[in-house]
């Protein structure tokens, strides 16, 4: 049986990402939604989905997604690749730098 | 330049002698801005700038001359010094107030500083003057000693004092059987006691050299011009290849006698406590003085001192302390191997001094502290044990804390457990070169602050191990804030144990609250090379994947817009014009910006992640592979064109650098590793600031480790010497994966080096002399690598499952990324970075 993850892009409309068994745990996936936007989407260790802007705000690139997934007292964050900031996966929040912050996204596995 | 440049209001110093004293007073003019309101002229009769002369013998253990230089590039022009090399100041003229140098030149002078040095005593035997006979001074000195050793089988070396025995050693040290001849009834007459000599004596017999004390040399034995033998006043005869004097050292007070300075009666140029001579407007400090309490100091610590004093003079500073007074005399030394310090009133001259001796002829340890009646420490020798000079020197003039048989007690025999440096008071001098106090040295957080600073550390270095006990103890070793263990540690751990999986690391070994985490961005790759080090699988399979850094994860190098950059491999350097063309097409076709890079090869930027599989299909076609400009793992061997075309090459450095990138492509380690070979010693190749350099010689090659580029560059050490094609072979795979498994994460093998306990010699010991027993499987580890290589892009290709990542969308596999685009620059591309600037987040908040 294969699991579908979907993600929401705006209030109450959904959309595919992908199987479930494409993520590999640790590591994240680029999605492009409708209108243009970029999402990265993680798996952790534990089963656990998680989907954030994949935009870094420090740079403007489009590269979350590529980060190293980590965690500190139990709360996972994602390394931006280009200058290694960290990300709270599940608020957004960036964990250096207190004013910066990225958009999350509603997920659901079907 | 001649004498009229000078004017009225630019005051012009002239400083004669560019020595280890002549440097500091340098320094010490440009720290009081004194370089900026005057004309400072400098005479350096050696054909190089200053250079350390007190680590003039480290240069038989591969330090080169330029290791040694003391000024710091570029900083004779940014001073505005004018310093003029391989010329002396032959004549002063003190009523027209100038100097004459022997190139002709003639420089007016306010201020004429000396600073000359001594020159080693020769006695006046027969013979002297016969080729073979050396003295132990210069750089230059050393040099001619190399080259005559040659062809030498026995040496001689008159004089067993401190520098004597150096100098003994250094013969040793090139392979000769070697003699040394001391007048006193012992070794180091002058810094230790009858004791410690004879401890010295045994330890320096038992090291296969032939000590003759009590005897005097009469005659240096000739044939034809050359070092035969030497007559010794005993009557016996001693047959030898060469002579190096080191009979003691005088003052070089020439320049001062010929223009009329007062000298002292045995020598040196008399000067006040200020360091004036008896014309005021000159000064003369250093080994060339005459001190005022009637001493000439053969130590660099009273010349910087001294060289502050007239420096602070010049400068018009009152209250700068109260001039040179007189120094201490101590010091330690590692002669042979053996310790040896002496500190204080070490031969007890003081009125009434008591003293306490340990003695162990069986280990070699002797010690001695001279105590007076009211228990103060005086001073003491320590021979073949001197781990506690640092504490014991500061404590001088102190009643000390514990009895004074408990300082010379060894460990675990009643030493005091608790006495350690915190036990000095404030204000001792730990560093004694560099006259830095206990209160200096607690402002620092770090050895190398310390080192910025104060320069504490940086002369001797006998001060160094004080100073790391002075300091906070680093708090938390461990890799990062899921595991304690260091790098090395989780190496040993996941190797013994066969641990293959990061979860399995982290669960077992991590930090209690970090077990069943995530890991973090630190140990993630950390313990992704390890394992790759040890299993040598394709690197992005099952859990590795995730591990990965960003550029391992797409086998490329991700850039600022989020494009990649892709480098194929290009072994030493050499391409072929279809190889050229394929690349050249591949660009042109994906439109991709194209740069030769610093490691001779080609960049191609700008590929999306999608495309990366198209590219990479071509260049695999054409024979090309992977790089590995994204991992930490070998880079390239860069080479030099060789024997093959170059008038000067000896071997043929192209070929050795192929095979030695072809042999370590792949291998992942703590960082990057780069190499070079050079056809000869002109090293185009610039293969001494590799992590392993290898530069041809007549005979084979010669192997440089350590070598860094980058940020802090440093020269690499030279680990051996003349080796065949397979010596170099076995001893590069034995050192990188030394190398590989004590390293911490991104520490190159430069930092690596500078902190391996025991530095190079215990790095040879490992990996030339096998000292561990290790070789055997560091050499197999390295096979298994050779033999399991395969190239990370082909394996790529060949698997549907390993192409699915490399999309821009998981949901949209073809469409490019939009963010990714390009502008014309020079006829080529370049990131547009305005695309980037426009957010399109809402509910997000960013700067
Ligand atoms: C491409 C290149 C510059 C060029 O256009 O010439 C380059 C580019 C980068 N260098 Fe370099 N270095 C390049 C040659 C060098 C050299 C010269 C050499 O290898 O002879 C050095 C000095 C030699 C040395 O390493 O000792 C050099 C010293 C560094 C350092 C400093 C290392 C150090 O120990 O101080 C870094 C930073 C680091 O690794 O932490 C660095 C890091 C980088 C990174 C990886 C920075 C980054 O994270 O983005 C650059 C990315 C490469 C890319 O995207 O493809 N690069 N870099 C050169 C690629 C050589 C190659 O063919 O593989
Ligand atoms: C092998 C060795 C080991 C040593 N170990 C130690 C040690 O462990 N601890 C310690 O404290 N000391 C040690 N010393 C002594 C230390 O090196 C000297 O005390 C120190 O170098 C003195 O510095 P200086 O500038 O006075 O003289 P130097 O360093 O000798 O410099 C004088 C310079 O002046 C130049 N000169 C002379 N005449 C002229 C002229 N007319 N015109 C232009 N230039 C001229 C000379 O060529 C020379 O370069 C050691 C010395 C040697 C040789
Ligand atoms: S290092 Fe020597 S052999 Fe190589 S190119 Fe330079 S001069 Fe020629
Ligand atoms: S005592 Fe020589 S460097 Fe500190």
């Amino acid at each position: 049986m294969t699991t579908t993850l979907e993600l929401s892009p705006a209030a109450d409309s959904w959309m595919t990402v992908c199987e479930e068994s494409r993520l590999t745990p640790g590591r994240g996936v680029a999605a492009l939604l409708p209108d243009g936007r970029q999402a990265a989407v993680f798996r952790d260790r534990a089963g656990r989905t998680y989907a954030i802007d994949n935009r870094d705000p420090f740079t403007g690139a489009q590269v979350l997604s590529r980060g190293l997934v980590g965690s500190v007292d139990g709360r996972p964050f994602v390394a931006s690749p280009l200058l290694k900031q960290r990300f709270d996966l599940e608020t957004g929040r960036c964990l250096d730098d207190d004013e910066v912050a990225v958009a999350v996204y509603p997920l659901r596995s079907i | 330049m001649s004498a009229d440049m000078t004017t009225a209001s630019t005051p012009t110093i002239v400083l004669v002698g560019h020595g280890m004293v002549g440097q500091r007073f340098l320094e010490a003019l440009a720290d009081r801005g004194v370089t900026e309101r005057a004309r400072v002229v400098v005479l350096c009769e050696e054909p190089r700038p200053a250079y350390d002369r007190v680590q003039l013998t480290s240069y038989f253990s591969g330090k080169t001359p330029d290791d040694l230089s003391m000024v710091e590039a570029g900083f004779m022009e940014k001073h505005g010094i004018e310093l003029y090399v391989g010329d002396a100041a032959e004549s002063v003229d003190r009523a027209a107030r100038t100097v004459t140098a022997r190139s002709g030149q003639v420089f007016a002078y306010d201020t004429l500083v000396l600073a000359t040095g001594s020159y080693p005593f020769v006695p006046p035997v027969p013979g002297k003057d016969a080729r073979g006979c050396f003295v132990y001074r210069t750089i230059e000195d050393l040099l001619a000693i190399e080259e005559y050793a040659k062809t030498a089988t026995t040496g001689a070396v008159v004089g067993g004092g401190l520098l004597g025995l150096e100098a003994a050693g250094a013969l040793k040290g090139l392979g000769l059987e070697t003699h040394v001849v001391e007048f006193a009834p012992r070794l180091m007459p002058v810094q230790v006691d009858e004791g410690g000599g004879t401890a010295l004596l045994r330890t320096i017999e038992r090291m296969g050299l032939s000590v003759h004390t009590g005897t005097g040399t009469q005659e240096v034995v000739t044939t034809d011009g050359a070092v035969t033998g030497m007559k010794l006043s005993d009557g016996s005869e001693l047959a030898t290849d060469m002579v190096v004097f080191s009979a003691g050292v005088r003052p070089r007070d020439q320049l001062a006698r010929d223009c009329g300075l007062d000298v002292g009666e045995r020598g040196g140029i008399a000067v006040d406590e200020l360091c004036r001579t008896s014309d005021p407007a000159v000064f003369a400090i250093g080994e060339c003085a005459l001190a005022s309490d009637g001493r000439v100091y053969g130590l660099v610590a009273p010349g910087y001192e001294m060289a502050q004093t007239v420096a602070a003079a010049i400068a018009d500073e009152a209250g700068e302390g109260d001039g040179f007074t007189g120094a201490d005399m101590s010091t330690k030394l590692k002669l042979l191997g053996v310790d040896v310090a002496s500190f204080g009133d070490a031969h007890g001259t003081t009125e009434g001094c008591l003293d306490v001796v340990y003695s162990d002829s069986r280990s070699g340890v002797y010690k001695k502290l001279v105590i007076d009646g009211e228990g103060r420490l005086l001073g003491g020798v320590l021979v073949g044990d001197a781990e506690q000079y640092g504490l014991l020197r500061p404590l001088t003039g102190t009643v000390p804390p514990v009895s004074a048989e408990q300082l010379v007690l060894p460990a675990g025999a009643g030493a005091p457990v608790a006495l350690g440096p915190s036990a000095l008071p404030d204000d001792a001098v730990i560093c004694s070169c560099h006259n830095v106090t206990k209160h200096a040295i607690g402002q620092c957080e770090s050895l190398a602050e310390v080192k910025k600073c104060t320069k504490a550390g940086t002369g001797c270095g006998s001060c160094v191990k004080v100073i790391e006990k002075l300091l906070p103890a680093p708090t938390d070793k461990g890799l990062c804030r899921d595991f304690s263990y260091t790098r090395s540690e989780l190496y040993e751990v996941a190797r013994t144990l066969r641990i293959t999986s990061f979860a399995a690391l982290l669960d077992s070994h991590g930090r209690d609250e970090a077990k069943g985490g995530e890991g973090c961005e630190v140990c993630k790759p950390t313990v992704g090379s390890i394992l790759a080090s040890l299993n040598n699988g394709y690197i992005l399979d099952g859990e590795q994947a995730s591990l990965q850094d960003t550029n391992d994860h797409f086998l490329a190098n991700l850039q600022r817009n989020g494009s990649y950059s892709v480098v194929p491999r290009i072994p030493g350097g050499e391409i072929t014009p279809d190889g050229l063309i394929v690349i050249g097409e591949v660009a042109r076709d994906f439109g991709l910006y194209t740069k030769i890079t610093g490691g001779q090869r080609i960049d191609m930027f700008g590929a999306r992640v999608e495309q990366l599989p198209a590219i990479w299909t071509r260049l695999v076609d054409a024979g090309f592979e992977s790089g590995h400009a994204y991992g930490k793992s070998l880079r390239t061997v860069k080479s030099c064109v060789g024997q093959t075309w170059c008038r000067y090459g000896v071997q043929d450095s192209v070929k050795m650098a192929i095979q030695l990138e072809l042999r370590y492509r792949g291998l992942r380690s703590p960082h990057k590793l780069k190499s070079a070979v050079s056809g000869c010693a002109r090293e185009c190749a610039e293969a001494q600031s590799k992590d392993f350099g290898i530069i041809a010689t007549a005979n084979g090659w010669n192997l440089y480790v350590g070598g860094n580029g980058g940020a802090t560059p440093r020269h690499a050490d030279l680990l051996a010497q003349d080796l065949s094609d397979a010596e170099l072979v076995r001893l590069i795979d034995r050192f990188l994966m030394f190398y590989i498994r004590t390293a911490d994460r991104l520490e190159r093998t430069s930092t690596w080096l500078e902190r391996l306990e025991g530095g190079l010699d215990h790095l040879k010991d490992v990996v030339v002399h096998d000292s561990l027993g290790l070789c055997d499987e560091l050499e197999s580890l390295m096979a298994a690598h050779v033999a399991d290589y395969q190239d990370e892009w082909a394996q790529t290709l060949d698997d549907p499952d390993r192409l699915r990542r490399f999309v821009s969308f998981v949901n949209a596999p073809e469409a490019p990324d939009p963010s990714v685009r390009f502008m014309p620059e020079r006829d080529q591309i370049k990131p547009d970075l305005t695309i980037l600037t426009i957010g399109t987040l809402e509910g997000a908040t960013s700067r």
